[in-house]
């Protein structure tokens, strides 16, 4: 924002500004804020996030329109959209394919987050709103996944709601609260719709929070050196455009999905009616839950396995404080990296076994990745904190390149 | 040799996602058997539904499957797609009685069903087509391929699937053996016996025949938009290729005028 004792400037906007200084703070956050010049591609993901954001934001808005929260009239209004809203197919495929667009990008963001280090001091904080944000996603997006009222999303209500009930003493009770009934019914149904529609705006001012954080001291950059003035350069029109450019090829991928294979990532299943009667014989989450689901299956004790899915997100928040190793960037950390790695590879292995039956080899390799999922949060990071010799840093970001 | 270092593990790790999507579908089929595999006219991105298809699947429908199976989320209008003339549907709709009313004497009454109606159900609910159909209950078709895995080479799989059970096998009473149903046994009969249905095209309505067609129909039922979708997403790409091009280009202009 500008200065408060700034004089005013000519013309309407200085008129504007000089009382309320949209403009002026638009100017310094959106055009003029220095950032550093070496970023790579991997940094395109945050403001694709927060466009796409803005995407499910819309399109919601227009299905809500036309959506029934009624346990009898769901499943046929999502259809009327499908067949009879005007381009209403176009809507709910950009918004259901959109929800696994976030997530893959949300991923790939904190992936190079935690490969660049951006999580370490000073920006602990902002690390710890963007898990918030990624809770909050999950939220919302577990919550949208039951609206169409199909039978994965009755059954995924069911099991997920179910969790709640591990907590000791009062878990009966906190699950019949949630419902509000006896089971997953139409209280239920008009409520997470509700929720479903609220917490994207919570969504948006917690992303708000994030920036203002990441603003503060500015982005990391591939060195994870601190960035000095001579190696920034302002945002527009220098990352305006490359982010553009990202956006453009996010778009053409984004558009296979939407345009020729729109179910591809859903379940079949959801487009057969709830049915309590009837359950399936795999219950699965959406795709960007699997890793979760994996470790929530992975001890035999319901509470355990929630205690080790919450722990895992919990690990996230707290990793500022378990590598406390002094280098930033994985680039000049050469164990580090190599376990940044296996990291990947295993949150993916995690994926893969969480959405197959919890059984035989399969329960075996999820059980083997969840001990290394924490195995690397809690002995590996802290040991390499310790013990790594980093490769000598460049002296700046100009003497890197 | 950072940068190889990072490009090789992000290979790595691509061939890894590939291996899992590649090892996926054959673990989602189960135990079940693996489909054959149709030629569609309506795959692919640029794939159409087949308007013969359409109209003779059509037919095999109302003529076969509707005794038993509706499709309630079709409305008779709906059937412009299929190549029908708007009198045609007209005609074809007048064929149909609907439940309307209540009217002003508060009786619910039967009428002849409009372009604007959907196709009504063969059974007033569950219940009774259960108790219809020895306790199974005939699905509603409207969503059916889409409601499977590859639910379009399951259908006509599941069609064409009847046989003499394995030796060994036991059949419960009412019940057929299917090579494709899951558990391998379904009340429905093999509904598709050669000449059920005399095509109006002339096309010999082969076993095989009919399943395609009514495939094709059921196809089209599910996603009804699938044309307008394909079409709309060569546009798009065709603007949005060129545009990120372009915008790639200008990234490099604006670009070359910071210093390394």
């Amino acid at each position: 924002m500008s200065a408060p004792n700034a004089p005013q400037k000519p013309g309407l906007i200085g008129w504007l500004d000089y009382r309320l200084p949209i403009f002026g703070f638009m100017n310094k956050e959106l055009r003029e804020y220095p950032t550093p010049k070496n970023l790579s591609y991997a940094w395109n993901f945050g403001s694709l996030a927060g466009i796409i954001l803005l995407i499910m934001i819309l399109s919601g808005l227009f299905l809500a329109m036309n959506y029934t929260p009624s346990t009898d009239k769901a499943f046929d209004s999502v259809e009327r959209i499908m067949r009879d809203v005007n381009f209403g197919w176009l809507l709910r495929y950009i918004h259901a394919n959109g929800a696994s667009a976030f997530f893959v990008v949300v991923y790939l963001h904190m992936a190079r987050g935690l490969y660049y280090g951006s999580y370490k001091s000073p920006r602990e904080l902002l690390w710890i709103i963007g898990v918030a944000i990624l809770l909050l996603m999950m939220a919302t997006a577990f919550m949208g996944y039951v609206l169409p009222w199909g039978q994965m999303s009755y059954w995924g209500a069911t099991v997920i709601t179910n969790l709640f009930s591990a907590i000791p003493v009062v878990g009966d009770d906190i699950v019949t609260w949630l419902w509000g009934g006896f089971s997953v019914d139409n209280p239920t149904l008009n409520r997470f719709f509700v929720l479903h529609y609220l917490l994207p705006f919570v969504i948006l001012g917690v992303a708000f929070l994030h920036m203002i954080a990441l603003h503060t001291h500015g982005s990391n950059n591939p060195t994870g050196l601190d960035a000095k003035k001579e190696d920034k350069i302002p945002f527009h029109p220098y990352y305006t455009i490359k982010d553009l450019f990202g956006l453009g090829v996010f778009l053409i991928l984004f558009s296979v999905f939407v345009f020729y294979v729109p179910n591809y990532l859903g379940h079949p299943d959801n487009y057969t009616p709830a049915n309590p009667l009837v359950t399936p014989a795999h219950i699965v989450p959406e795709w960007y839950f699997l890793p979760f689901y994996a470790i929530l299956r992975a001890v035999p004790d319901k509470l355990g396995g929630v205690m080790l899915m919450f722990g895992s997100i919990a690990l996230l928040a707290a990793l500022p404080w378990l590598d406390r190793h002094p280098v930033r960037s994985g680039r000049y950390r050469p164990l580090f990296k190599k376990f940044f790695w296996l990291f990947v590879v295993n949150a993916l292995v995690l994926g893969w076994a969480g959405g197959k039956p919890a059984e035989g080899h399969y329960l075996l390799i999820g059980r083997l990745c969840t001990a290394y999922y924490f195995i690397h949060m809690l002995v590996v990071l802290p040991l390499l904190s310790k013990f790594e010799k980093p490769h000598p840093l460049p002296t700046s970001i100009a003497a890197a390149s | 040799m950072t940068m190889t270092m990072t490009k090789r593990s992000l290979v790595f790790v691509a061939l890894l996602l590939a291996a899992m999507a590649q090892l996926s579908p054959a673990q989602a089929a189960g135990e079940a058997e693996p489909l054959p595999q149709h030629d569609w006219s309506f795959a692919g991105p640029f794939g159409t539904f087949d308007r013969g298809a359409l109209q003779r699947g059509f037919q095999v429908y109302r003529q076969v499957c509707s005794a038993c199976h509706g499709i309630k989320r079709v409305a008779f209008r709906n059937l412009a797609d299929l190549g029908y003339s708007a009198e045609e549907i007209k005609a074809i709709a007048a064929e149909y009685q609907v439940t309307d009313g209540p009217n002003d004497d508060g009786e619910m009454f039967q009428r002849k069903a409009t372009p604007a109606d959907r196709f009504p159900s063969p059974y007033a609910n569950e219940k009774a087509a259960r108790a219809a159909n020895n306790g199974a209950y005939p699905p509603d078709q409207s969503l059916i391929v889409k409601a499977r895995h590859d639910g379009a080479n399951y259908v006509r799989a599941l069609l064409l699937g009847y046989g003499e059970a394995p030796a060994g096998m036991k059949i419960q009473d009412g019940m057929h053996y299917n090579k494709y149903f899951p558990g391998h046994q379904i009340a429905m009969a093999s509904p598709l016996m050669e000449g059920v249905v005399t095509y109006q095209d002339g096309t010999p309505a082969t076993q095989e025949q009919m399943a395609n067609d009514v495939v094709t129909f059921l196809a089209w039922a599910a996603e009804p938009e699938a044309e307008a979708r394909k079409r709309m997403g060569l546009k798009v790409m065709i603007f949005l290729v060129p545009m990120t091009i372009a915008l790639y280009l200008l990234k490099r202009k604006i670009w070359s005028r910071v210093k390394h």
